[in-house]
């Protein structure tokens, strides 16, 4: 009954769609957009492998990482989280006041800002559960709340990361950063998780039908508590590598549009915005390429303001371009398949001209 | 088989809104028989069979498994139970594997992690013992036909131990070839002594599978017989005779300019759905599209509507080519339809009355509406809508009924020659009904051309002038006005007639046998069209 997948042209969008899935899509734009970005470096005699780049293109995807690896769990319940840009900034307040310089204290520090993340989170996941607040404004609220505390007590730098920490921000294992490590692991175990834990499948199917799942004896408020928690934690990591960076607390980091660009770079990795289709291997993709762009804009030292625009450009093209691919197959049965698409030939009348027809007699006509 | 039965249900009652949709029905399943349930629509199949699965809770009467009193007040429960119901509307999602699907919320788990493979051995076991090696368990659901979809439900259901399985037309969506798969299916279902609860429309179906029949008739069990005891046109007639119990209003002298005019008229409409559709409607007629659900009646209004479009054939409209390629256009012709649900495609609940009633006439005629918006108050008041709030009031506050009132003077307010009702007096009170029955009567005595859906024979009986009977997407034939609802539901139903054994299986000929008025249109073209 498997129906033979016929593919007349191997390199139209729609059959490479097919043979590759979406991830596999995405992991070829990037190769796509490395190449080009190379050959674009390479003109204007420069490299884009150099050492320096390298670094700087997996340390920007580190940061954009942790908070995607988060958003693709909750998009992938349908819900959405547009407070991780505050909750980074305040975890980097909060390990930087609870450290305070003492090498001592850093364990400490981090796990006081992950717990107050991991609240944040719970909060989050309890009022999109069970007061059935839209999570965009649930999650937009919450930020709200969050800045707000920030604002008022936190004017400029907090505190002070240990010196000892802040190398974590900046070592390297060869070419590869710590922090891009520790990225790529928990987007692993994010990966192994959505694929073999009952949690995982469950975020899908809630993600997918919340009624099916209902109805299949799947407790629905669990999955998406769960990853509004650890979206809310992996935005903390992604706080203590800025705090890392900085040496110190700084509230301020909740203006760069972390959550858009994180939203950004799950969508561009091929995870359905209103759930239940996707995963976190596309994600990463997803940030390699907006990293590349940057990088690339950077040494090309391309106006700030076209960079954005390129880059949303991009990002729409990419997901009309899987929508494309999803070929809407509803449940209805064709019963009359030879009706297919209208025959070209049948010019449609315009209903207004009430021009001569010729052959064909008019209707009760007297002849 | 005559040991005790595995489900026990006596004495079911069940209300909806003070309207009573089952009064004291029994109902008894053995192991490894297949009932079938059979009844006009709304005869009360889909609530029995919901009150089955936990769906609905019955009012009163008692359900008994294995001779132990059960009461399912959530669908999981009687999942665990061991009595699954395979709906219309699938429960399953899309984008997960069929193992996934087939193992939701119960997933296998070795050492505290989901255990694909297994998950996928047990689906593959399963689909090989029901000799449906074709479906990998690892094949995504959405690119599964609507036939493996089902299949998928059912091993779902099987995969939960389930005695019990209920389906509500499971092959309303099927073509033949998968059907004969669902039949296989069933096979070995009964040979695995399950249990079987089956509601269809068709009679074929119904003698081919069924051991046991039951028929309801307005909530009320008419009769439960042995399938081998009751002969197809004898279980047509305890479907549907019934006194007629309802007065439709009597036709009004025509008076309109368009009456007795060919005001639509299609040739050969077909698409994915509907093939060779021939229709002709006149001014001042009431032309009843008759079939069973899914028989493609509301396909055809879509079409008409531009809603969906017919890929083959042609559409006229007061003797003109049209091609409704959006309701836009449709509008524009002079073809309007009121859809068979308001709530989603009829209103903007959210606005008020008067809002609603000119919304076509602001969105197809930017300009110039401010002569045929006078009118509606006119068209408010003509149709008897109350509203305590005045126009200004929020669509969604009022009853069915005049929300319904608000849909037709939408479309009224545009002034069509044709209009298309879609199951017009669903879910509306009596009072309301009579008052659609009386406006349709003026409508028509003004020249203006119906077209009738209606799931109710009787009402689509007593109001066509001709009924058009659709089975499986094709003209079946046609009846003149006031046919016994028997003639009707042989044809939809697709049951041998008895009087006409030697008629040819072929439908392309529609007009062969049809008496009334009908007859002229297409020939006198024929006629015209001849050198």
């Amino acid at each position: 009954m498997n129906r033979p997948s016929l593919s007349p042209s191997l390199l139209s969008p729609r059959s490479l769609h097919r043979r590759l899935g979406t991830t596999g899509l995405v992991y070829a734009a990037l190769v796509v957009i490395l190449a080009v970005s190379a050959v674009l470096v390479s003109a204007r005699g420069a490299s884009l492998f150099t050492t320096a780049n390298t670094v700087d293109l997996l340390t920007r995807s580190s940061l954009l990482g942790f908070l995607a690896v988060g958003m693709t769990l909750v998009i992938l319940c349908r819900s959405l989280d547009l407070s991780v840009g505050y909750v980074a900034a305040l975890s980097t307040v909060v390990a930087a006041t609870v450290m305070a310089g003492d090498p001592g204290r850093m364990l400490l520090g981090v796990g006081s800002a992950l717990g107050v993340c991991a609240l944040v989170g719970l909060a989050n996941g309890l009022v999109v559960t069970k007061l059935r607040v839209n999570p965009f404004i649930a999650t937009l609220g919450m930020g709200l709340v969050v800045k707000g505390y920030l604002d008022t007590n936190f004017q400029g730098p907090a505190g002070e990361i240990p010196a000892a920490f802040q190398t974590l921000g900046y070592a390297r294992l060869g070419l590869l950063p710590v922090s891009t490590v520790v990225m790529l692991v928990l987007a692993v175990a994010a990966v192994w998780m959505l694929a073999r834990t009952r949690l995982g499948h469950h975020m899908y199917a809630v993600g997918g039908d919340a009624e099916v799942a209902r109805l299949s004896g799947v407790r629905v408020a669990t999955p998406v508590v769960t990853a509004h928690v650890l979206c809310s934690v992996l935005a903390g990591v992604a706080g203590l590598l800025l705090a890392a960076r900085f040496g110190t607390g700084n509230a301020l980091v909740y203006d760069s549009g972390y959550e858009l660009e994180a939203i950004a770079a799950v969508v561009l990795g091929g995870t359905y915005l209103l759930g239940g289709r996707g995963g976190v291997a596309g994600t990463i993709a997803g940030v390699l390429i907006l990293a590349t762009l940057d990088t690339v804009f950077n040494v090309l030292a391309v106006d700030p303001f076209v960079k954005d625009v390129l880059r949303g450009t991009i990002v729409i093209a990419a997901v009309a371009l899987y929508a494309r691919g999803q070929s809407s197959r509803a449940a209805v049965r064709v019963r009359f398949p030879s009706g297919g698409p209208p025959p070209p030939e049948a010019a449609p009348d315009p209903p207004g001209g009430g021009g001569p027809r010729d052959p064909e007699p008019a209707v009760g006509g007297a002849r | 088989m005559t040991a005790d039965p595995l489900l026990r249900m006596r004495s079911i009652t069940k209300s909806f809104l003070g309207v009573r949709v089952l009064h004291g029905v029994d109902l008894d399943l053995y192991p490894g028989e297949l009932h079938a349930l059979v009844g006009e629509n709304g005869a009360g199949k889909s609530t029995l069979m919901k009150v089955l699965a936990g769906v609905h809770r019955a009012d009163e009467g008692t359900v008994e498994l294995d001779g132990t009193p059960v009461s399912f007040d959530h669908p999981v429960r009687a999942q665990r139970a061991g009595v699954a119901t395979v709906f219309q509307e699938f429960n399953l999602l899309p984008e997960r594997t069929v193992a996934g699907n087939v193992h939701l919320g119960r997933e296998i788990r070795r050492r505290g992690r989901v255990d694909v493979r297994a998950m996928e051995r047990a689906t593959g076991d399963l689909l090989d013992e029901l000799g449906l090696e074709g479906i990998s368990p690892r094949a995504k659901v959405r690119s599964l036909s609507v036939a493996e979809q089902q299949v998928v439900e059912i091993v779902k259901a099987l995969s939960q131990d389930a005695r019990i399985i209920s389906m509500d037309e499971p092959t309303a969506s099927l073509a033949d070839h998968e059907v004969e798969v669902l039949y296989r299916l069933i096979g070995r279902l009964r040979e695995r002594d399950v249990a079987l609860l089956y509601v269809s429309h068709r009679l074929k179906e119904i003698f081919d599978l069924a051991t046991t029949i039951t028929v309801l008739k307005d909530g009320q069990r008419v009769d439960t017989v042995a399938a081998g005891d009751i002969r197809p046109a004898e279980l047509v007639r305890t479907m549907v005779g019934r006194p007629v119990s309802q007065v439709f209003p009597d036709r009004l002298e025509a008076r309109g300019e368009h009456v007795g005019k060919v005001r639509l008229d299609v040739r050969g409409g077909g698409n994915e759905q509907v093939d060779g559709i021939d229709l002709t409607v006149r001014g001042g007629e009431i032309v009843g599209l008759a079939g069973l659900q899914g028989s493609g009646r509301t396909e055809i209004a879509r079409a008409l509507f531009g809603m969906d479009r017919f890929t083959r054939g042609e559409v006229r409209v007061d003797g003109r080519r049209v091609d409704p390629r959006s309701p836009r256009r449709a509008v524009r012709a002079g073809v309007t339809l009121v859809s068979e649900d308001r709530k989603t495609q009829g209103l903007a609940l959210n606005q008020s009355i008067l809002a609603n009633g000119r919304l076509a006439l602001d969105a197809v005629w930017p300009l110039g509406t401010r002569r045929r918006s006078r009118r509606l108050p006119a068209i408010f008041g003509s149709l008897e809508l109350v509203a305590r709030g005045g126009h200004g009031q929020e669509v969604r506050f009022l009853s069915g009924g005049n929300q319904q009132k608000v849909v037709l003077a939408k479309w009224l307010a545009a002034e069509p020659g044709v209009m298309v009702l879609d199951e017009p007096t669903r879910g509306i009170d009596v009072g309301a009904k009579q008052a659609v029955y009386r406006l349709m009567r003026e409508l028509t005595a003004e020249g203006v051309a119906i077209l009738l859906i209606s799931s109710e024979l009787p009402e689509l009986i007593g109001m066509s002038d001709r009924l058009v009977v659709l089975d499986e997407g094709r003209v079946a034939d046609e009846l003149p006005g006031g046919s016994d609802e028997e003639a009707v539901m042989a044809l939809a139903t697709g049951a041998p007639p008895e009087q006409e054994p030697g008629r040819s299986p072929d439908r392309h000929g529609p007009h062969s046998s049809g008496a009334g008025p009908g007859e002229n249109g297409p020939r006198s073209q024929h006629e015209g069209a001849a050198p």
